[in-house]
């Protein structure tokens, strides 16, 4: 495997730079050599970035994905919250202008909310995460169907679809930058410092070590509450760019939890906590991407996605749980 | 006499085992006759518990050789051990809670008729091995979870007996155990010496050692200091045989009158699950030592201090100010630190860089206190001071060795300012250089005017390190000790063959 050359030549690296994003970066050019064979003109700057903006919401999704997994828990609620998100917003908005900016707004308070509920259920009450949020993954498709009578209604207006599907237009070199790729850019400068701070570099000792945080001071309670924020409102964010872009539907936000995961494992993060980079997750989920985009040049079909996805997260444990074992 | 019983029921010779280099038991010889109690005692790390493991078959020796009526054995597993006739009683049972005594004790070996497990068979053999100890009252059907603890032990007994055990192993029976219990567990064991079953029997009691063993085994450092007639020896005498060792490290001078400054903290009968009657003071500039078996409550004592599982009766003031620790966080803001004894579980945080473990406690209390740049600068000043040796602060601190860890422990607590520092075995599992740089530097924080607590099983250390000591047993405070006292001392404290001194 790549993968593992790689990560085992550049061992003594990875052992000053806990990030260890070396290993996906790898892939990552690997896979782009193969896209560039196939289809050179894939990686022409206009296409590259429209593909960039398509990939912003999963993206974001893995980095919200990131926080929690990295504090040592999951969250698999996030698929179906951006499903609730975008169905919500139509109906709120109802195709009226005036209402675009107010409901963005009680989107990203929705998807705070959520994932509140999520970590306070799971730190205070002590229900394992995968529990508590796979509840919370049932509970929001059930009421979004009961609230919505099984249909979508209402619609989303152009000044909200504009962040998922417009450009700035005509920028030199790059062509065309998506405002979707904009504020990716920006969130994920935002995520970068933030796992520089005192927060971040509190998160990931909770995640690798609560019991030694904790009697260092840690309200681990509270700093694992605010990941599942943090990954509530990625959700929010990649749902109004996902709206945006693809519409509105009870499928909008169908898998997305298990590919941020998928991704996040990719990007060298290891499950159970302590250990990985948000930069790692980030580059994952482009990675996943890439990877799909090439499965549709090489005319592999689209229902195979589930399967590669499962693979890929099944190869990644093992290699990241040898790589641990070894030491 | 030791090496004599040509009829015994078990024989080890020449028992050695060592773990990773390190040599736990050193050519152990011991025999149990049929019908007898023989007790093993020592201190803690004397070797007593991989001695019974290699006994009941969990672990394997390197060397020696274990003779069981007279047939040579080689036990590969508990399983092995079982078969042979060797039964285990554990300090934790074993038990299923919802189950009856009769399927606990017939578990994985059901009496079976025609494929079926065959209860009225198993119940009426649970009777039978009841009664035969005189445990008529006890029911065969009643789940195990309604029972007390002591008539669980004997149901621990009854499995081993179900097994044709020829010899038991007691591991700290009475620990468990209500006072009014022991009296029972005396019954019983009499009851399995009538049946010539042989029992080694493990305690720190000594008492309980007196009453029941005819021989007594003393370990020390792994090795067999004397085997003796219970009848012939006193508690004394064990006792020294269990200590005595030179002094062959330097400590650094003790705190000088001048040096001991005022109250930093007390305790006024503090109490928890745990802990009874705590009454205590703490004085800047002084070194108390914390004296005890395991399981004494001396851990408890310094989690309760640092709000981990806080005093729920009592009193604590600290400099002055009555205080409740009730979270680390609040211990913290007080002004106390914490060193636990598990330094992988509790101490480090094993993938994040030196850096950030040094950085950890002030990250998360007080963050706003100084700037970013400032803090970091003052910790890597910190860890400069502890000599850490690292290959840069980046580096993840489970490459380090065990005193280097410790060292970055130290420092994250050092970077906020702590008045009062709480040792828990501060340098177990350490090299003897990094132990002498940490004696150093408890000393030079207490001459700085912090009040230190520190609790140690290694005994030298204690006594060369502390101004004062208080001896822990069973909860409770059971004297203090001033300067210059010695092992004897400190050992009778503990397992208590004396009185409790005023403290």
């Amino acid at each position: 495997m790549t993968t593992q050359t790689v990560s085992r030549r550049l061992a003594p690296l990875r052992r000053w730079n806990s990030g260890g994003i070396l290993p996906i970066l790898a892939v990552l050019v690997v896979l782009l050599v193969l896209v560039a064979a196939r289809q050179p003109d894939f990686l022409s700057p206009p296409s590259l970035m429209s593909f960039l903006g398509r990939s912003a919401p999963i993206i974001l999704l893995a980095a919200g994905q990131y926080f929690v997994i990295v504090s040592g828990e999951f969250d698999l609620s996030v698929g179906s919250l951006v499903t609730a998100q975008v169905v919500v917003a139509a109906r709120l908005i109802d195709s009226d202008p005036s209402r675009t900016w107010p409901v963005v707004l009680v989107l990203l308070a929705g998807g705070a909310l959520v994932g509140l509920v999520n970590g306070l259920i799971t730190t205070r009450l002590r229900v394992p995460s995968f529990v508590t949020t796979l509840g919370m993954f049932l509970i929001l498709v059930g009421a979004v169907y009961l609230w919505s009578d099984g249909a979508p209604k209402g619609g989303l207006t152009d000044q909200f679809r504009q962040l998922g599907r417009r450009a700035v237009e005509d920028v030199p070199v790059f062509g065309r930058l998506p405002y979707a790729l904009l504020v990716l850019l920006v969130l994920a400068v935002a995520a970068v410092l933030l796992m520089r701070s005192d927060f971040g570099r509190t998160l990931v000792a909770v995640g690798d070590n609560p019991r030694t945080a904790q009697l260092s001071g840690v309200r681990v309670w509270r700093t694992r509450t605010i990941a599942f924020v943090l990954s509530g409102l990625a959700a929010a964010v990649a749902a109004i760019l996902i709206g945006g872009y693809g519409g509105v539907s009870f499928q909008a936000g169908a898998g997305l939890e298990f590919g941020a995961i998928t991704a996040v494992v990719l990007g060298g993060v290891a499950l159970g906590g302590g250990r990985g980079s948000v930069v790692g997750a980030m580059l994952g989920a482009l990675t996943l991407e890439l990877l799909f985009a090439l499965m549709n040049f090489y005319g592999v079909s689209g229902a195979l996605r589930p399967s590669v996805q499962g693979a890929i997260i099944l190869l990644a444990v093992a290699v990241s749980a040898r790589r641990f074992s070894s030491r | 006499m030791p090496d004599g019983h040509p009829g015994a029921l078990l024989a080890l010779r020449g028992i050695s085992k060592s773990f990773l280099g390190v040599g736990v038991l050193h050519e152990v010889d011991l025999d149990v006759a049929a019908g007898e109690v023989h007790a093993v005692v020592g201190e803690n790390g004397a070797g007593k518990s991989t001695l019974m493991k290699i006994v009941s078959g969990g672990y394997a020796p390197d060397a020696g050789t274990i003779t069981l009526a007279g047939q040579p054995q080689v036990f590969g597993s508990p399983r092995d051990a079982q078969r042979a006739g060797v039964g285990i009683i554990h300090q934790e049972f074993n038990l299923l809670p919802e189950r009856t005594v009769a399927e606990n004790v017939y578990l994985g070996h059901e009496p079976v008729r025609r494929g079926l497990v065959d209860r009225r068979q198993m119940l009426a053999s649970t009777r039978r091995l009841l009664d035969s100890i005189g445990e008529t009252a006890l029911p065969a059907d009643a789940p195990v979870g309604r029972l007390s603890v002591a008539q669980q032990q004997v149901v621990e007994i009854v499995k081993t007996l179900a097994l044709d055990a020829r010899l038991i192993i007691m591991d700290e029976p009475t620990a468990a155990l209500a006072d009014h219990e022991v009296a029972l567990l005396y019954r019983l064991v009499r009851r399995l010496q009538e049946q010539g079953i042989g029992i080694l029997y493990v305690s720190h009691r000594l008492t309980e050692v007196f009453d029941l063993s005819s021989r007594i085994t003393v370990l020390k450092d792994g090795r067999r200091v004397t085997t003796v007639p219970t009848a012939d020896t006193t508690a004394d005498e064990l006792v020294r045989h269990m200590v005595g060792r030179e002094l062959s490290h330097y400590y650094p001078p003790r705190a000088t009158p001048q040096d001991i400054g005022e109250v930093r903290l007390t305790v006024r009968a503090g109490a928890n699950r745990k802990l009874r009657d705590i009454d205590l003071t703490l004085r800047a500039g002084e070194v108390l030592g914390v004296g005890g078996l395991q399981g004494s409550g001396r851990s408890a004592l310094a989690r309760a201090l640092f709000g981990v599982a806080p005093f729920t009766a009592g009193e604590v003031v600290v400099d002055g100010t009555p205080t409740r620790l009730r979270s680390p966080r609040t211990a913290m803001r007080a002004g106390v630190a914490y060193v636990s004894e598990d330094r992988k579980g509790e101490g480090i945080v094993a993938r994040q860089s030196v850096l950030d473990n040094a950085l950890l406690a002030s990250r998360a209390v007080f963050a706003l206190r100084s700037g970013r740049t400032a803090r970091t600068v003052r910790v890597r000043e910190l860890l400069a001071a502890v000599e850490v040796r690292s290959a840069g602060d980046q580096q993840e601190i489970r490459y380090l060795s065990g005193g280097n860890q410790q060292k970055v422990v130290l420092a994250r607590w050092l970077a906020v300012n702590p008045r009062i520092l709480l040792f828990d075995e501060p340098t177990r599992g350490i090299d003897v250089g990094a132990k002498s740089a940490i004696h150093d530097l408890v000393r030079r924080l207490a001459r700085d005017g912090a009040a230190v607590l520190m609790i140690s099983s290694d005994l030298p250390e204690l006594l060369g390190m502390s101004d004062r000591m208080i001896v822990m047993r069973d909860g409770r405070i059971a004297g203090e000790l001033p300067a210059g006292a010695t092992e004897e001392d400190v050992v009778a404290l503990a397992v208590g063959t004396v009185r409790e001194t005023a403290a």
